[in-house]
């Protein structure tokens, strides 16, 4: 019974992080830029909301250099594709490569790898935390508290606004966007630089508010299951939250595992993520449900004056 | 006093990639007028009203509007000065609803208030817009499940709330039956009647004759004569468009001598898809020595009934079977291709060529499995390039600079010619066009047609799947009208236009 409380106690964390860095792939690619660079933002986050705490001892602050860290570092990726109009999948990859050097860097530069930080604290809901077994789900910090309010704004903005309605128009059918007098890479570098602030808070999430220290690398591919997670939740900002709490799931079970004594091999676990990924994907091809829910300009570049 | 000019364009020059598609051109449209802009394709008609629209930015040259000079710097700002266009691929976001992409366009004129209460605002623009000009729309309904002629209405309905006064129309009867452009063109000359300037861009020359008040001709970026279309007969404009030296007249049709029969489609019928089945129990004959032509309104399951033929995959039961060969069912497109069928589908560049390819290797496509160029693991460059380069002599194709020029830099009536020479490369027996002219000029419209009817001379059966009335009419020995996914009707020459018109609107 302990197991499964905690088990579930466990979950809201490990989904959090799933859940920011989807939401803010999705309101990239909704303006029709393919994003595959969460991996490398959520490092950036996650090195830059360490040392901000390190340097002002305020955590509050420090997420917040966080998501602006990345939403700067964005920028370049921006640039590539939106005014170079470089490939979208190449543009991606590299910036996950840049990011995963550039916070290694950054981080034992200024001697901010395992020094602890101490997060924040967790309160727990008035009442709901009595609950038996599911109690503990409702002890938590405030920013997991906030993250389905971040969802709930998001879509609001998304799909009952008329700039909503314009990004994603953008992503799918940016000459008709254009013809209509919509900036279209002005929408989509807000689309760009507000989702990589959300995947940057993702991952300083991971280690300010969970792990509470750096480690080079530490997101350890939950970017890449971000990207699955949005195929996985056809662009649908609630399904990846539920897609979100799945994933949470499935990865608070493993140290819970290794708690009571089974033995895995690490590198098994290590695995796990994208063994469950895999699946997932292979899931979604199969089962051939309509993918009229991807942006329609998913991927390519705006180009005004192009012959058809 | 208002200015008599709404909008004029002069001296205005255009290149693209080293293409001159303007040179020096000029335009005037009146207040009050439908102004057809008349010429072939490639011409530079939508070039240069992309240009009048603020799409493309000129080269050269000045823009009046209402005689002021401006200078446009987008699509937002010729909206804001009163020009709207209607493109010929139309510019709306398929996934949202009509009153959604309506307000996308309305950028620049929202009043204030929330999402919900302008969209509720704008519905209600669009159906007093729609009563006005008589449209039905439904602003709730998604553009994804409207027809081409209704999705035509909304971008007019579009066009006009954002405020046009100068309202271009790029190619707007390729898309509609008869009846359809008709109803369309008498809306628009009512527009023009209350005030506004139309301008038609267009090559049916009956168009220009029965609607427009002026028309502009073009020719190679080049716009050469503006005249009164009542002042001169068809003939005369078709030599303005077409040039001099191009007068050539319809393939003559001699009779055909059918002989055996060679295709026999019976009970055709599709899996049910949006509520009906797009095949519902095609029945027809085809002999040698014959075109048979299927006319019919767009979308009763004429693109489906190609593909089933050209071996595409549709699911389907029923026979399809090439006399003295057996039944085609399980025969792929490439054992089909094996015994001489040779398919020119409608989707030139999606499902006839291979765009990023060279000329010469969509060429040898055709009959690479043969040996003719090598073996499979050694294909001879040099072969494959000299059976291109006597096929694009033989077949006319203009145009190609290089075997190695991408296919997809011919234009719609050269990347034609090239599909027709890579599928005649063999006599084939069997012939399947569908819409094998849609978008052509005259004269590669003629050179197709001419290479239907050799085809047929010498033997072949060929099936002609079109939507352009005309075409069947002057090209098929045989009529099958098809509607709801049914031969309703056959019609052997001379045919009745009147009565095929019938049958193609009353089994709907």
């Amino acid at each position: 019974m302990a197991l499964i409380s905690s088990w579930l106690g466990n979950t809201p964390e490990f989904a959090v992080p799933f859940a920011l860095a989807a939401l803010g792939l999705i309101i990239t690619e909704k303006s029709g830029v393919l994003a595959l660079g969460a991996e490398g933002l959520m490092l950036v986050g996650a090195v830059m909301g360490i040392g901000a705490y390190l340097s002002i001892e305020n955590t509050p602050l420090a997420l917040i250099a966080a998501m602006v860290s990345a939403s700067v570092v964005s920028l370049l990726f921006a640039l590539m594709v939106l005014v170079m109009r470089i490939n979208q999948v190449i543009s991606g990859l590299v910036l996950v490569f840049f990011c995963q050097g550039l916070s290694t860097w950054i981080g034992s530069q200024f001697g901010w790898v395992n020094r602890p930080v101490p997060g924040l604290s967790e309160f727990a809901v008035w009442g709901l935390a009595d609950i038996p077994i599911l109690g503990r789900v409702f002890i938590q910090n405030a920013v997991v508290y906030a993250t389905p309010l971040i969802f709930l704004l998001s879509v609001w903005a998304l799909y009952r606004t008329t700039a909503g309605l314009r990004l994603r128009a953008v992503g799918e059918n940016p000459q008709a966007g254009d013809a209509a007098g919509i900036p279209v890479l002005g929408y989509r570098l807000a689309a760009i630089v507000i989702g990589a602030a959300l995947i940057g808070l993702a991952g300083a999430f991971i280690s300010v508010l969970s792990t509470k220290l750096w480690i080079a690398n530490m997101t350890g591919g939950r970017g890449w299951i971000a990207v699955a997670l949005v195929i996985f939740a056809r662009w649908s900002p609630w399904k990846a939250l539920a897609g979100a709490l799945l994933f949470g799931c499935i990865e608070a079970l493993i140290p819970q595992l290794a708690a009571s004594g089974i033995k895995l091999s690490q590198y098994f676990v290590f695995m796990a993520p994208y063994l469950i990924t895999l699946g997932v994907m292979i899931w979604v091809a199969v089962s051939k449900r309509d993918s009229s829910s991807q942006p329609g300009a998913l991927g390519s570049p705006f180009i005004r004056e192009e012959r058809t | 006093m208002k200015p008599e000019n709404a909008i004029q364009l002069t001296g205005v020059s255009k290149t693209f990639d080293g293409f001159r598609a303007l040179v020096d051109a000029d335009f005037t449209a009146k207040w009050g007028e439908v102004h057809a802009l008349l010429g072939e394709n490639g011409a530079g008609k939508s070039s240069l009203m992309n240009i009048a629209a603020g799409l493309y930015g000129p080269e050269g040259g000045s823009l009046f509007i209402d005689d002021n000079a401006v200078e446009l710097k987008g699509p937002k700002q010729a909206a804001r000065l009163g020009i709207g266009m209607v493109h010929q691929h139309f510019k709306l976001v398929t996934p949202f609803t009509v009153a959604e992409n309506i307000l996308l366009n309305l950028g620049h004129q929202l009043r204030s208030g929330w999402h919900r209460q302008r969209l509720r605002q704008v519905s209600d623009d669009i159906r007093a817009m729609a009563k006005k000009l008589g449209f039905h729309i439904d602003p709730d309904a998604r553009i994804s499940r409207l027809s081409i002629a209704e999705q035509q209405r909304v971008e007019i309905v579009k066009v006009l709330l954002a405020g046009a006064k100068v309202l271009i129309l790029d190619e707007p009867t390729a898309v509609l039956t008869e009846d359809e452009a008709e109803r369309l063109l008498t809306t628009v000359q009512g527009l023009a009647r209350e005030g506004a300037a139309v301008i038609l861009v267009t090559h049916k020359m009956n168009d220009v004759l029965r609607y427009a008040d002026q028309v502009t001709i073009m020719r190679a970026g080049q716009t050469i004569a503006r005249l009164k279309p009542d002042s001169v007969s068809v003939d005369e404009l078709v030599k303005l468009t077409v040039g001099e030296s191009a007068e050539r007249s319809e393939p003559v049709m001699n009779a055909a001598e059918p002989g055996d029969a060679l295709l026999s489609v019976r009970q055709l019928v599709s899996q049910v898809s949006d509520g009906h089945p797009p095949l519902n129990g095609v029945d027809l004959t085809l002999h040698r020595g014959e075109i048979y032509g299927i006319a019919g309104v767009g979308g009763n399951g004429q693109s489906e009934l190609a593909n089933v033929l050209m071996g595409l995959p549709e699911a389907v039961t029923g026979e399809v079977e090439l006399i003295g060969e057996g039944s085609l069912s399980d025969l792929s497109a490439l054992q089909r291709r094996q015994l001489g069928i040779a398919s020119i589908p409608a989707d030139r560049y999606g499902a006839a060529l291979a765009g990023p390819l060279s000329i010469a290797d969509n060429f040898a496509l055709g009959d690479i499995h043969s040996g003719r160029y090598g073996p499979p693991w050694w294909l001879r460059q040099r072969a494959i390039e000299n059976a291109s380069d006597a096929a694009v002599l033989q077949f006319d194709v203009q145009g190609v600079r290089s075997q190695k020029q991408k296919a997809a830099l011919l234009s719609g009536g050269n990347a034609q010619k090239l599909v027709i020479a890579r599928e005649f490369s063999r006599p084939p027996n069997l012939v399947l066009a569908h819409s094998p002219s849609r978008g052509l000029d005259v004269k590669a419209t003629l050179a197709v047609r001419e290479r239907l009817k050799a085809a047929r001379d010498q033997g072949a059966a060929v099936l002609l799947i079109s939507e352009d009335l005309d075409e069947v009419l002057t090209l098929a020995d045989r009529i099958g009208v098809m509607s709801a996914g049914r031969i309703v009707a056959e019609f052997s020459q001379p045919a009745d236009r009147q009565a095929i018109g019938q049958a193609m609107v009353n089994h709907v």
